[in-house]
């Protein structure tokens, strides 16, 4: 195992025997001079874009405030007919009323995760050019696997706090050594003649709720 | 050697095949316009994607020249993590390593995310030989597996199938690897796409294993990030016990940050999308027990003729590919002759510039594939890391042509000219074939006349004798279309 490690780099290096010592250092050698975002937009117009984008990839994105949440949510999984709801141990608990819960336990099998009709998760940030909802395992996310199994999944977005504009933002928001999911729109294959098939893996139905403060 | 397809032909009689073939053609034809047309729409949202080309550009040719560096301090970062680096020289060293990690979880099957790497080294079928199988769980490496074919396009590896074929594939093979497809299948994309989440589904969630490659991996942090579409690459990077990652040393990046160059430019050069549906990102082992991250994390370096493409001053920078595809959808050359003709896993004018590094050109295929181009560079312009492909094929070319020192597995050897031996022959019927398609050429070479620094006089090599007997045209005085046209009166050998 460790024969080849040398090997390999040592390879490397006599490749890059031109390559001078002194050369240009890394925070020379790339320069950034693209955007940090594109346009200007005031945080309530960044929104509405996050909204356009999200709808554009076909998540179902619906609007409240903070006291409307529960009926909203209570509503949209009533609408979609599910009888079981996974939870993350840290979303809000009165979040959800009148539906039974799941709780999403460390110990819980692929299995079980299938057997739930929906989910229910916050987001850590949300990106408004790309339409993008990036989950970082924090308590009100849980773990990867549970957006990822069960077929339908409602996110909860706090606008306009978690709303950014562009990718370089978001990434400046994140902590790298988090376990991340970034999701834009459901999952879709163009495998088959190039044709769009919505939800292949993932959950076929995501709905994003914009939730104001108030 | 591994990677090559056994019993390839050199790339103009694979071409020759290819292009009588009409579902492929047709397929090809429709699948490259409409990619391209959305594609220079995303591009066109970004006002600063040349700059953004730059700095791809920039990152990856810094960390190229500072690689060894870079290896281990991502070495580094992924073992703190509590994740185990291994080191695989060439494609055997690899697939040894793999089957043994398989092996020592007492399992004798894996799920596999698609890969370009894994698929490069022939993995699938080592494991097969150590008695494991691999199911590839991308629908459309599925339909490839399934139908014991080849992938023939980077991002659309069955785009040579139709729904019809697919379908069929579908009601006789699925029973033998699984769960089989239902009895009334039709071919509508989503009741095929239906029957392979069911048929996938029970795979996901009984693997205990999965392999997987990578797209990024950050240096600094020892984060790994996979990009894809359908969800199958987050069920095998979450479900999982024991994930194994085989990826190209190339594939590094510095910082955290550089990733908010490629996470624009990928994307939208590659499928057209603001972004694509699912990113995932893990650092070692971190957050296992509260996330649900695999517990087992390997990852194994994979040189496999990487580090004999590095010391070609000129050919390195096809290492900065970040397998967009946006080449091929642009390609006249591949659009009419398809994937397979390439005769590897990377097709396209990117697979004619690095197969024959990664793999040398001693074998026809390889020879003759700097040929598989008319040198439009409308692959250039396209590139988001702004690979000058053209100029590699002539280097290249020039290679086969007159022979010269190239590394071969870490050794300096001289290549000897091609000249007099069966690679010449192939690769004079590659430029042959290439200029006796006009319709492979036309759709290139106005673009040639506005966009490229680079307009070759005369073919290098035995393409030098052949153009100067045939009178090849300068680029921008006349296109090579209007030549044709004046001199063969417009009849298309189509
Ligand atoms: S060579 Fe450039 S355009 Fe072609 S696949 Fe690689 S990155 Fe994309």
């Amino acid at each position: 195992m460790s024969g080849s490690r040398e090997l390999i780099l040592g390879r490397v290096r006599r490749a890059l025997a031109d390559v001078p010592e002194d050369e240009t250092p890394y925070e020379q050698a790339v320069p950034r001079d693209y955007g940090e975002r594109h346009g200007e937009r005031t945080p309530a117009e960044t929104v509405d874009l996050l909204a356009e984008n999200l709808a554009d990839y076909r998540a179902i994105v619906h609007r409240t405030n903070a006291p409307g949440l529960p009926s909203v949510l209570a509503g949209l999984l009533a609408a979609r007919g599910a009888r079981t709801v996974l939870v993350p141990a840290g979303l809000p608990s009165h979040w959800l009323t009148g539906v039974e819960q799941v709780a999403d336990r460390a110990e819980s099998t692929p299995y079980e995760l299938d057997r739930v009709d929906s989910v229910v998760t916050g987001c850590a940030v949300a990106i408004a050019e790309t339409g993008t909802l990036v989950l970082d395992g924090s308590p009100d996310q849980g773990r990867p696997r549970i957006t990822l199994v069960p077929d339908h999944h409602i996110c909860v977005v706090r606008v306009p706090d978690q709303v950014v504009s562009s990718v370089p933002q978001a990434l400046r928001r994140l902590t790298p050594t988090r376990p991340m999911t970034w999701i834009s729109g459901p999952s879709a294959t163009s495998d088959i003649e190039l044709e769009r098939v919505e939800g292949v893996h993932g959950p076929r139905t995501l709905e994003v709720v914009l939730m104001s403060e108030a | 050697m591994s990677g090559t397809f056994l019993g390839m032909p050199a790339f103009p009689e694979a071409a020759r095949k290819a292009v009588a073939d009409e579902t492929l053609r047709g397929n090809l034809r429709h699948a490259t316009h409409t990619i391209r047309a959305k594609r220079a729409r995303a591009v066109s949202e970004l006002s600063d994607w040349a700059a953004l080309r730059e700095a791809g550009k920039r990152i990856k040719d810094h960390t190229l020249r500072h690689l060894d560096r870079y290896l281990i301090q991502l070495e580094e970062a992924v073992t703190a993590a509590g994740g185990t680096v291994h080191w695989a020289a060439d494609a055997h060293e690899a697939n040894r390593i793999v089957a043994e990690l398989v092996k020592a979880t007492g399992e004798s099957e894996v799920v596999k995310v698609k890969s370009m790497a894994t698929q490069e080294i022939g993995l699938n079928e080592a494991l097969e030989a150590e008695g494991i199988r691999a199911y590839e769980t991308d629908l459309a490496e599925l339909i490839v597996q399934l139908g014991g074919d080849r992938p023939s396009h980077i991002l659309v590896p069955a785009i040579h199938r139709n729904r019809g074929e697919i379908r069929d594939i579908f009601r006789s093979r699925m029973g033998a690897w699984g769960r089989p497809a239902p009895e009334d299948l039709t071919d509508s994309p989503a009741e095929l796409a239906e029957a392979a989440r069911r048929h996938l589904r029970e795979k996901f969630l009984r693997a205990k294993v999965a392999v997987s490659g990578a797209n990024f991996m950050v240096a600094e942090t020892g984060t790994l990030v996979v990009v894809e579409s359908e969800g199958n690459g987050r069920m095998c990077l979450t479900l999982p016990e024991t994930l194994i990652s085989v990826v190209g040393i190339e594939k590094i990046v510095p910082t955290w940050r550089d990733l908010e160059v490629f996470l624009q430019t990928l994307p939208r050069s590659s499928t057209a999308e603001r972004m694509n549906p699912y990113t995932s990102m893990w650092t070692g082992t971190t957050g296992s027990g509260t996330a649900d991250v695999p517990r087992a994390f390997h990852l194994v370096l994979l040189d496999n003729g990487r580090t004999d493409t590095l010391a070609d001053q000129v050919g390195r920078q096809a290492l900065r590919c970040i397998r967009c595809s946006a080449c091929l959808n642009v390609c006249p050359v591949y659009e009419r002759a398809g994937g397979h003709a390439y005769g590897s896993v990377y097709p396209g004018p990117i697979g004619a510039i690095l197969s024959p590094q990664l793999r040398g050109t001693g074998s026809e295929i390889d020879a003759s594939l700097p040929y598989a181009s008319s040198l439009c560079g409308a692959c250039y312009d396209v590139c988001p890391v702004a690979i000058d492909i053209p100029e590699v094929l002539v280097h290249l070319r020039e290679r086969v042509v007159e022979g010269g020192p190239v590394t071969r597995a870490g050794n300096k050897v001289v290549l000897k000219p091609a000249k007099g031996h069966a690679a010449e022959r192939a690769v004079m019927r590659a430029a042959r074939w290439a200029f006796s398609h006009p319709g492979a050429l036309r759709a290139g070479q106005r673009l040639a006349s506005r966009s490229r620094r680079f307009h070759p006089r005369t073919l290098p090599g035995p393409g030098r004798a052949w153009s100067a007997s045939r009178d090849l045209p300068a680029l921008p005085a006349e296109p090579f279309r209007d030549w044709w046209q004046r001199t063969h009166g417009g009849k298309e050998a189509r």
